[in-house]
């Protein structure tokens, strides 16, 4: 039997973490090589890395720490942000990235999530997408949640799904930061409309709200979360121990 | 020397850093005279059968690599690499293999049910089926990482594990000097360095 994954989510700028982050033990929280190892070692399933840095120069800093972490970290490592091109897949892949997330780069040009599933595999292609409701429809937005697309979120992740995306990850901005539990409506409705795994992204604030969410949307294949993971309030060795205890099948 | 045959299919970049986290030397490499000098070889894999299976055949590495399995030389296959190692596959049409294995690779849509997403991407368990070198530091029901549409059907004749995602299919298999892992050691944790670790420890005849 597959089990749910718990997957943690790392934003790094110019090659560092960003976020602060407080571990007990750990000297240096923001190197991404330490803290993707911390996770590892506390059973996180697979890894996202997600590059914010805007300049050429920070860009080069996280291929390289990207290549650091994949030469000592053995697990599933995903990379998300600024990815537009298929010379930004090669970029990432060749530095160790296992699957490449577009979200933004999809929306300016949707022919992307074809042309890299052709080339690469659907498994290696994660769509992203950021939605909220606006009027009781749910909306694609763009620019990190801050623009509407204006394109319907159920339909555009269906057809993404039909290009060659071999994984979704859907990212709630009504319920992101609010830490009062995943967008389970939203989940549900994109769990219906596709067949590939859905990744739930956005709301986490505490152990029972992945349970709930496993339970209520057992269509969901995996968690994902940051702040939470980063600032200690949920342990994911925990986590996997509660999530087992209550039937929802996990790797511990 | 591990030689991982480099026949242009798949990044490589994560399976060689995962030999030099347990101390092996292994290089990416296609010259014939590394691949006879190799104490051992990785058939690695990714994409669809067909165009790997022609890649493989047109590198002509195909025939070198039967040549050493032939002297006993071990070889371990990994997710596409160890569906190469049978006669065929089923996967959009008919397509040849190795045959180094018998029998065929067949689509999970067609024999699982609706509920089961395809690929099966995630961790799954092992168990055990064969006393084998790569079991030599795994327990029964550790969790490995797998990413696949197609599988090897569970038999007595190769099956070394079985996993389970709607019916029972192999999750490695072994015949004589030749191993082959459906899931990816190189990204299942400490339990996939130490399947190649056990894999490092076979003893082919190495001529």
């Amino acid at each position: 039997m597959i089990t749910k994954r718990i997957i943690p989510c790392l934003d790094v700028r110019d090659g560092r973490v960003v976020k602060g982050v407080n571990f007990e033990g750990l000297a240096d929280v923001s190197s991404p090589v330490s803290l993707a190892k911390y996770y590892s070692e506390c059973g996180a399933d697979e890894l996202v890395f997600y590059d914010i840095t805007a300049s050429a120069e920070g860009r080069a800093l996280f291929t390289d720490v990207l290549r650091e972490v994949a030469s000592e970290i053995f697990i599933p490592l995903t990379v998300g942000g600024g990815i537009n091109t298929l010379d930004d897949f090669d970029r990432v892949l060749k530095c160790g990235a296992d699957k490449v997330s577009v979200n933004s780069g999809a929306i300016r040009n949707p022919a992307l999530i074809g042309e890299a599933a052709k080339r690469y595999g659907d498994q290696c292609v994660v769509l992203s997408a950021d939605v909220k409701r606006v009027d009781g429809v749910f909306r694609v937005f763009a620019k990190g949640g801050r623009e509407n697309t204006g394109m319907e979120a159920i339909e555009w992740i269906r057809r993404c799904v039909d290009m060659g995306a071999g994984e979704v990850v859907v990212n709630s901005i009504d319920t992101d930061g609010v830490k009062g539990g995943f967008d389970l409506e939203m989940l549900s409705r994109v769990c219906d409309a596709v067949s590939v795994p859905v990744i739930a992204s956005g709301g986490a604030g505490c152990i029972a709200d992945f349970v709930t969410l496993f339970r209520e949307v057992p269509g969901v294949d995996a968690g994902l979360a940051a702040s939470i993971f980063h600032f200690g309030e949920v342990k994911i060795s925990d986590l996997k121990r509660t999530l087992d205890e209550n039937g929802v099948p996990v790797r511990i | 020397m591990i030689a991982i045959l480099d026949y242009g299919v798949g990044n490589l970049f994560s399976l060689t850093c995962s030999f030099r986290a347990i101390g092996k030397e292994a290089v990416v490499t296609k010259d014939p005279a590394r691949i006879r000098a190799a104490e051992r070889l990785i058939l690695p894999g990714v994409g669809a059968f067909a165009d790997a299976a022609k890649k493989l055949r047109d590198s002509g590495l195909d025939v070198l690599l039967k040549e050493e399995v032939a002297k006993g030389k071990p070889l371990l296959g990994i997710c596409l690499g160890m569906q190469l190692l049978f006669e065929k596959s089923y996967e959009y049409g008919e397509h040849e293999g190795l045959g180094l294995i018998k029998g065929s690779i067949l689509p999970f849509a067609e024999h699982i049910g609706e509920e089961y997403k395809i690929p099966q991407i995630g961790w799954n368990r092992l168990h055990l089926t064969q006393s084998i070198p790569l079991w030599k530091y795994v327990n029964e029901g550790d969790f490995v990482y797998f990413v696949h549409s197609y599988f090897a059907p569970s038999s007595d004749a190769y099956t070394a594990a079985e996993a389970e995602y709607g019916i029972p299919f192999s999750a490695a298999v072994a015949k004589g000097n030749v191993y082959g892992c459906q899931f990816h050691p190189e990204k299942s944790g400490n339990v996939g360095l130490s399947i190649l670790r056990g894999f490092c420890e076979t003893e082919g005849r190495v001529c």
